[in-house]
C-alpha cells in the first residue's frame, strides 16, 4: 500500500531537521512503522526516493537495527527482557509463560493481530527486573501471573498504564511516530521516578547526606548565619 | 557524607522534569554564567576538574574537548578547524546492568540540555543531536518536550541569552542495537548507516560526525557539567578519589534488598552500598557481581572493598565501566550467567570483523554444552583460547568486552563449570534465584 502524502510531507520534515538528509534515514523508517506497523516495500522505496540512494541501500539499514520489523505485528508488542539479571531474576519464566499462554514464540503474532512477542536484550532498568516492555513503555517488577494479566488486558483493548509512561498505554503505531520525533503531548503523564530510582535519594535524606554546600552557597549562608554556615548542596542560601 | 545527591538531588519533586521544577531549583543558571566565559577557560574548567567519561572508559571529558581543533589563526579556517563542529551525546545506554542515564534522563532531562549547551559553546558547535535508544519511549517524549521547552525560553536556539551564540539540538532516536553505543558506530548509525565501527584513527575530535570535529559524551558526564559550573574546581575535587574525582551515579541491581541508584564520590565501595542499602537478599550470600556492566571482569566477594573508582577496580583486574552494580547470590549459576551474556554478544556483535563476529558465534556453541552439562572438561581450555583470539584482534571494544564475563568467571569458578560437567548438568534450581521464588508470587 503506498504511503500517504501526510506521511511524505512529514518525511520531508525530518530530513530538513539534520544538517545532511540521510540522517533523517532511521527517523523517517520509524515513521514508516507508525503507517503500516512494519517497514512495507513502500516504505523502502518512499525513504530511497526522498533521499536519493537505491531501495538496497535502505534495506541494508532497515534489516540491521532491531527495532524495525519486516512483517506486519501485534498492535502490542510484549518484549521480555532475557539478558543475564533479568532471566535470572525470573524472565525466563516469565518469556516461558507467555510463550505457552498465547501460543506463540519469539518474533511471533497472534491470531487475533493483537501481540506479538519477543525476547529483548537489556532495557537500562535492572533495578526494576523482571522487566518487561510494551511497545517500549515500562513495565517494572514483573512475575509471571502480572505478565500474563497484562498481555490478556492487552489483548482485551483494556492494557493497564505503564509503570513509568504516560496514563495509557500507546499502539506501535502511535509510538512509533515519537521515535520519528513528533511529539504526542505526552511527555508530562506519569511519575518522574519509580521506587528504584529514588532509592539513594530516599537514602541520603535518611542519613542527613548530602553533597558539599556550593561555594557561593556557602559564601552567602556565612554572611547571613555565621552560626550555620554548612548548607546542602542546591538549597536556597 | 557517604552518599552526594547532585544529580539525583531533586528526583524526588513530581515536576523535577520539567522546565519549571528545574528553573526553580537553579537549573539554567549554569549556563548563563558559562556563556559569559570564555571557550576555551571554560575546556580549561572541566579540565581542571578533572572530569571522566561516565560511559565506561573513563577518559577525561575535558582533554576529549581540547582535542577539538579551534580556528586560530586565518588559515586554519580552510582545514579541519573550520568545518563545523558537533557535539554529539551517547544516550544509547545497553550494556547489560547499565540504568542509570534512562532514569536520569525520565526524571530531568533539562540538566543534560543544559549540559549541551555549554558544552557545545565551549567547543564551538552550534549542532548537537542526543542520541537516544529508542526502546524507551517515554525518555524521548520528556526529552523532546525538554528541547522544545528550552528553545522556548531562549536556552538554545539563535542568539542564545544574547550571547550570539547560536545552537540547534536535535534528540534522534536509535532503533535497536547496542553496537550503536560505540562512539563511531554511533556516528555512523547518525549518518543513516549501518551502525558499525569505524577504523581509527582519525578520531572523531578530528573526523567524527560528517567527517567533521565531533565531541561524543556520555549523558552523564554532559550532565555533570553544569553542576562543575557552579560549584568549581574544588567543590567538584572535594568529592571523590584523587584520580577520580567528583560524584557519580551507582546502579545497584540483582539479588540485593534495595536495588536502585545511589549517587555518591567516587571510590565508594561495594561493601559500603550493601551495608547502606540493606545488603543482599534474606539468607542469602554475595557470590559474584560486575563493577560496571557485563563487559567489565566479574568480581567476587573478594573484592567488596575495593574502591569504586578508575584506579581501584582497575588494580583488581576489571573496569569501573558504567558503575553498574549487577549482584547475583549463591542461587545463581554462572555457567548460565556467562552463556546468557555471550549470547548477548553474538546477537549484537555487528558482523563487521571476524574475530568477534565468529568467535562470539562459537563461544555460544560451547557454553550451551557446557551448560547442559554435555560438554567436556577441554572446553574450558577452548573457551579460553577463542577469548585469547578475540581479545586485542577485534576491530572494537565488543568483542574485548564479549571475553570479560567468560575469562573472569573461568578463573573464579572454575569448579563450577567443572561440576557442569562431571555432574551431567546444571545443579542449580533457576526458580530459587527468581524474585517471586521468595515471595511466594504464583507462577
Amino acid at each position: 500500500m503506498p504511503l500517504s502524502e501526510k506521511t511524505r510531507a512529514e518525511v520531508r520534515e525530518i530530513i530538513a531537521r539534520y544538517p545532511k538528509p540521510r540522517s533523517a534515514l532511521l527517523p523517517m523508517l520509524h515513521l514508516v512503522q507508525s503507517e503500516e506497523g512494519y517497514v512495507s516495500s513502500d516504505g523502502i522505496a518512499l525513504c530511497a526516493e526522498e533521499l536519493g540512494l537505491t531501495k538496497a541501500e535502505v534495506g541494508a539499514v532497515a534489516t540491521f537495527y532491531t527495532m524495525y520489523r519486516r512483517r506486519p505485528a501485534g498492535e502490542y508488542h510484549v518484549g521480555v527482557c532475557t539478558n543475564t539479571l533479568c532471566a535470572v531474576l525470573g524472565g525466563d519464566a516469565i518469556l516461558e509463560t507467555l510463550k505457552e499462554h498465547l501460543g506463540i514464540g519469539h518474533n511471533e503474532t497472534t491470531e487475533d493481530g493483537r501481540i506479538s512477542l519477543e525476547h529483548i536484550e537489556c532495557n537500562a532498568a535492572c533495578d526494576y527486573a523482571p522487566v518487561v516492555m510494551v511497545n517500549w513503555e515500562f513495565y517494572d517488577d514483573q512475575t509471571p501471573s502480572s505478565a500474563r494479566e497484562l498481555v490478556d488486558a492487552c489483548r482485551a483493548g483494556t492494557p493497564p498504564a505503564p509503570t513509568r509512561g504516560p496514563s495509557r498505554l500507546c499502539t506501535f503505531k502511535e509510538v512509533s511516530r515519537v521515535l520519528a520525533g513528533f511529539s504526542d503531548g505526552l511527555a508530562n503523564e506519569g511519575v518522574q521516578a519509580g521506587p528504584a530510582t529514588l532509592a539513594g535519594l530516599e537514602l541520603a535524606r535518611e542519613r542527613g547526606d548530602s553533597a558539599p554546600p556550593l561555594p557561593q552557597q556557602q559564601k552567602q549562608a556565612e554572611q547571613e548565619q555565621p552560626q550555620d554556615g554548612q548548607l546542602a548542596f542546591g538549597q536556597e542560601g | 557524607m557517604v552518599l552526594t545527591p547532585v544529580l539525583s538531588r531533586t528526583w524526588g519533586d513530581a515536576d523535577s522534569f520539567t522546565l519549571d521544577g528545574y528553573t526553580r531549583e537553579g537549573g539554567y543558571s549554569a549556563l548563563p554564567r558559562a556563556l559569559q566565559m570564555e571557550p576555551d577557560a571554560l575546556i580549561q574548567l572541566v579540565k581542571d576538574a578533572n572530569l571522566r567519561g561516565r560511559g565506561g572508559a573513563g577518559f577525561p571529558t575535558g582533554l576529549k574537548w581540547g582535542f577539538i581543533p579551534q580556528v586560530k589563526s586565518p588559515e586554519d579556517a580552510h582545514g579541519q578547524a573550520g568545518k563545523p563542529h558537533y557535539l554529539v551525546v551517547n544516550a544509547d545506554e545497553s550494556e547489560p546492568g547499565t540504568c542509570k542515564d534512562i532514569p536520569l534522563m525520565l526524571a530531568n532531562p533539562h540538566v543534560l540540555v543544559e549540559g549541551v549547551a555549554i558544552a557545545s559553546y565551549a567547543i564551538r558547535a552550534s549542532f548537537a543531536v542526543i542520541y537516544v535508544r529508542g526502546e524507551v519511549v517515554h525518555v524521548i517524549r520528556r526529552l523532546q518536550q525538554a528541547v522544545a521547552d528550552a528553545y522556548a525560553a531562549g536556552h538554545l536556539g539563535k542568539d542564545v541569552h544574547g550571547s550570539g551564540f547560536d545552537l540547534d539540538v536535535v534528540v534522534h532516536a536509535g532503533s535497536g542495537a547496542y553496537i550503536c553505543g560505540e562512539e563511531t558506530a554511533l556516528l555512523d548509525s547518525l549518518e543513516g548507516y549501518r551502525g558499525q565501527p569505524r577504523l581509527r584513527p582519525p578520531f572523531p575530535a578530528t573526523h567524527g560526525l560528517y567527517a567533521s570535529p565531533t565531541v561524543v559524551n556520555n549523558v552523564e558526564s554532559i550532565a555533570s557539567v553544569p553542576a562543575i559550573v557552579l560549584g568549581g574546581v574544588d567543590w567538584f575535587g572535594s568529592m571523590g578519589t584523587e584520580k577520580s574525582k567528583g560524584f557519580t551515579l551507582y546502579s545497584l541491581s540483582g539479588h540485593v534488598k534495595r536495588p536502585g541508584q545511589y549517587e555518591a564520590p567516587l571510590g565508594i565501595t561495594l561493601r559500603q552500598l550493601l551495608e547502606l542499602s540493606g545488603g543482599m537478599r534474606e539468607g542469602r550470600t554475595l557470590k559474584f557481581w560486575t563493577p560496571g556492566g557485563s563487559s567489565t571482569p566479574l568480581l567476587t566477594a573478594e573484592h567488596l572493598d575495593v574502591p569504586l573508582d578508575y584506579e581501584g577496580v582497575s588494580a583488581a583486574g576489571s573496569m569501573l565501566g558504567t558503575k553498574a552494580l549487577q549482584c547475583f547470590d549463591d542461587t545463581t549459576c554462572v555457567v548460565r550467567a556467562v552463556l546468557r551474556w555471550t549470547e548477548f554478544y553474538a546477537h549484537e556483535s555487528c558482523g563487521k570483523c571476524t574475530p568477534c563476529r565468529e568467535g562470539t558465534f562459537w563461544m555460544v556453541q560451547v557454553l550451551q554444552r557446557l551448560e547442559a552439562g554435555t560438554g567436556t572438561e577441554g572446553d574450558i581450555a577452548t573457551l579460553l583460547d577463542m577469548c585469547d583470539n578475540i581479545f586485542g584482534r577485534s576491530f572494537c571494544a565488543l568483542g574485548d568486552g564479549a571475553t570479560s564475563p567468560v575469562v573472569s568467571a573461568v578463573q573464579y569458578f572454575r569448579e563450577e563449570f567443572l561440576q557442569h560437567v562431571t555432574g551431567g548438568g546444571c545443579p542449580f534450581d533457576p526458580h530459587a534465584s527468581t524474585v517471586f521464588a521468595t515471595a511466594g508470587a504464583a507462577r
